[in-house]
């Protein structure tokens, strides 16, 4: 079914649009342009001067063993939060569907993390986690399990996927919860009539049918994984050790701003504005099928 | 004549009060914290207090690498302020600014207020000067890396509280002595690991840290830090982190806290720390000299600032009232009393000969045990090509890249050689962009 409005002239839809057609040229195409342009240039810290050089950036880029290092390190950093965040969103989700006192209490609780700003997530991450300050962290220690994530990557890496996974929990149990409310009683309940328990009811009715859920939250996941986490590291990490948890983010940050080698940040940042587009056009894609069908 | 007066007497009173509501204004991006910010406020009160013709105002813009954003962007969009604090490795960035900046040598010329360089202290100078002895940038807050130890700790472990380790070697059994009989949870532990164990530790031993005299003479030097003598002391700081009597606890100076506690029993961090264990430690400390390494060298040389310094910006538009404005406030920063006061209350070094001596004559050193190390450290010897500091453009990128490769042989990734090769072609590459983009 095709729903269409008729304008009788151009000028009221064109004013219409306008609004919007001003915000993404402003705030999209503009530093868009911008950005493209300048990963085409070499250019000192101050903008007196710059030089075009083509597709030097870029080369180096890919040619730097680090940089690939980096976007293989971020692909592993993206699914390990989605796959934490989501699968510990969903098991808390299905509890909390449940017909449990006090709920309502429950469900707020969980869904509080979300209102934390990353630095923050990140400090409370520390008091539990510094080796020397922290709870867990010292403890550890005292019980001979040396836990240092200054000198130790893949502490380092297992510490930003905890803390960067645990701020997206609550967003996930919100859009579970409400997948899990939506499946049909009916359909649950004729299965438990035929039999189906716990875990096999769960396999093979209730996951399918939370399957679009679950797929807009992998994307979800995967965009907040590879952009918005860039506080949550900064705080704890900067990267470290090594370039044991720089993600590409990250890097574009360190390289723009501290490092101030204007070209390549911009370079890395065009590389991302691709990924981006390209996860996004899957997700069109995909879910533009799935309300077809 | 007595018409005039007459006449003129309105037309001055007028032009008085003009001119006291129309003070040259001039504005101060700085990046001080806490007490330091009292004093930098301080600063600039005392200096409008002193005259009427000029009113500066001091603020606080972040961080030391937030506020070079911040002038770059403010720069880029023809906003500087008149004046912002750099800390010492963006100096290299700052030089190439060209017209972005106005170097104080300039300033004083165009200005014809006279500013002699030889008033600072060379090591402090050196650091903001041209090669050819043209002074840059205005030194303001310098401190330098010092040792840190705990009494205590010594006394538990049966050491002599009273002597400082003077040599690595020294140095090394101490904190081996510490970890046998367990007089403190850690050894050894250091702040600022690049700065102290690098770029120190190559200025003592006068060893190159880069070609072209550390980059002075030129935006084509190479790094050569993965020299014998370099690689030998990560080497030694490998060996005694697989023991346990170091501890690598980060970067920059979130390590500090060690020390202060009182966990560590030996630290190396900046002479600016004094101010911390003064007010927070619980226990007997000492500051001492770097420690340095006989095998190398017999006389150590001077150890090299940290800090900043203070840049002239331009804008379009800017008068040369303003600018003269600019360099009465950098004189007045340079009078003793000013930098006598400053550095005893802030714990920074006195950045000119003048204040040191004053300081001395108000017996803040001998009321203050220790404290005039970092002065005595920084003004021995003569200063050599080696000793000046370092002139490298993306200096802070460089210091990042020796910390991760050092993070990865510390992990056991690498040694010492190696990691020292990766991070002296990875930086190369880093000056090779930084040449491109200032040439452009």
């Amino acid at each position: 079914m095709d729903r269409r409005t008729i304008f009788n002239g151009r000028l009221l839809p064109v004013a219409l649009l306008l609004p919007q057609l001003l915000l993404t040229i402003f705030f999209f195409y503009w530093p868009a342009g911008q950005a493209v342009w300048s990963s085409l240039t070499t250019q000192d810290a101050f903008g007196q001067g710059w030089v075009f050089v083509g597709m030097d950036n870029f080369v180096d880029l890919f040619t730097d063993p680090l940089y690939v290092a980096s976007i293989i390190r971020t692909v592993f950093f993206c699914l390990a939060v989605s796959v934490l965040a989501m699968g510990v969103a969903l098991a808390l989700a299905v509890f909390a569907d449940r017909s449990i006192a006090g709920r309502g209490v429950y469900r707020t609780l969980l869904i509080w993390p979300y209102a934390i700003a990353p630095a923050m997530s990140a400090v409370l991450f520390l008091f539990v986690l510094n080796p020397r300050v922290g709870l867990l962290g010292r403890w550890l220690n005292d019980h001979g399990i040396a836990w240092d994530y200054a000198l130790n990557g893949n502490q380092a890496m297992l510490m930003v996927v905890s803390a960067s996974a645990w701020k997206q929990v609550s967003y996930n149990f919100i859009f579970f919860l409400a997948g899990l409310q939506s499946i049909p009683r009916a359909v649950t309940e004729a299965a438990r009539m035929d039999g189906a328990k716990g875990w096999h009811r769960f396999r093979t009715i209730t996951f399918p049918l939370l399957s679009p859920t679950t797929f807009f939250l992998l994307v979800v996941n995967v965009v907040y994984a590879a952009f918005d986490t860039f506080g949550t590291i900064y705080a704890l990490t900067q990267g470290g050790p090594g370039q044991d948890t720089q993600t590409l983010v990250l890097k574009v940050f360190l390289d723009g701003v501290i490092n101030q080698d204007i070209g390549s940040s911009s370079a890395q940042s065009v590389v991302l504005m691709v990924g981006v587009i390209a996860i996004t056009a899957v997700q069109f894609r995909f879910m533009g099928r799935k309300t077809v069908s | 004549m007595k018409r005039r007066t007459l006449l003129a007497t309105p037309i001055a009173l007028a032009a008085t009060r003009v001119r006291a509501a129309e003070k040259t204004k001039i504005l101060w991006w700085h990046a001080m914290t806490a007490a330091l910010a009292d004093q930098v406020n301080h600063i600039a009160n005392g200096f409008n207090a002193s005259q009427n013709e000029v009113e500066i105002q001091a603020v606080y813009k972040g961080g030391y690498a937030d506020t070079m954003t911040a002038v770059i962007a403010a720069s880029r969009a023809g906003q500087a302020p008149h004046l912002v604090q750099i800390f010492e490795v963006g100096t290299g960035t700052m030089l190439a600014a060209r017209k972005a900046v106005k170097p104080v040598w300039e300033l004083a010329k165009e200005t014809g207020l006279a500013i002699d360089p030889k008033a600072y202290i060379p090591a402090v100078r050196g650091y903001y000067s041209l090669s050819d002895g043209r002074m840059a940038s205005m030194p303001f807050n310098s401190s330098t890396a010092v040792m840190w130890y705990n009494k205590d700790a010594f006394r538990k472990a049966g050491l002599d509280p009273d002597k400082a380790p003077a040599t690595w070697q020294e140095v090394r059994k101490a904190a081996e002595t510490i970890k046998a009989k367990n007089a403190a949870p850690v050894a050894m532990t250091t702040s600022w690991p690049v700065w102290v164990q690098m770029e120190q530790y190559s200025a003592l031993h006068d060893l190159p840290f880069a070609t072209k005299s550390d980059g002075f003479d030129g935006l084509d030097a190479e790094l050569t830090f993965n020299n014998k003598g370099q690689v030998k002391h990560i080497e030694r700081l490998l060996q005694m982190s697989k023991e346990g009597s170091f501890k690598y606890a980060g970067r920059d100076n979130a390590p500090d806290p060690l020390i202060v506690s009182g966990e560590a029993a030996i630290s190396f961090g900046s002479s600016s720390s004094r101010g911390d264990l003064v007010k927070s430690a619980k226990f007997n400390w000492a500051e001492a000299y770097l420690p340095y390494d006989p095998d190398i060298i017999k006389t150590p040389k001077n150890s090299i600032i940290g800090g900043a310094s203070l840049w002239t910006m331009t804008a379009p538009g800017r008068t040369q009232a303003e600018y003269k404005a600019v360099a009465e406030f950098l004189k007045y920063i340079g009078k003793p009393d000013v930098d006598a006061t400053w550095s005893q209350k802030t714990g920074y070094v006195p950045v000119t000969f003048a204040g040191y001596e004053l300081s001395k004559q108000q017996g803040f050193f001998t009321k203050n045990v220790g404290a005039d190390i970092p002065v005595e450290q920084l003004a021995r010897g003569t200063v050599t090509p080696n000793t000046k500091g370092l002139r490298l453009g993306r200096l802070p990128e460089i210091r990042n890249i020796i910390e991760e490769e050092l993070e990865k042989a510390l992990q056991g990734g690498q040694s010492a050689q190696q990691a020292m090769d990766v991070a002296v072609t990875r930086g190369n590459r880093v000056l090779r962009e930084f040449a491109k983009a200032a040439k452009a």
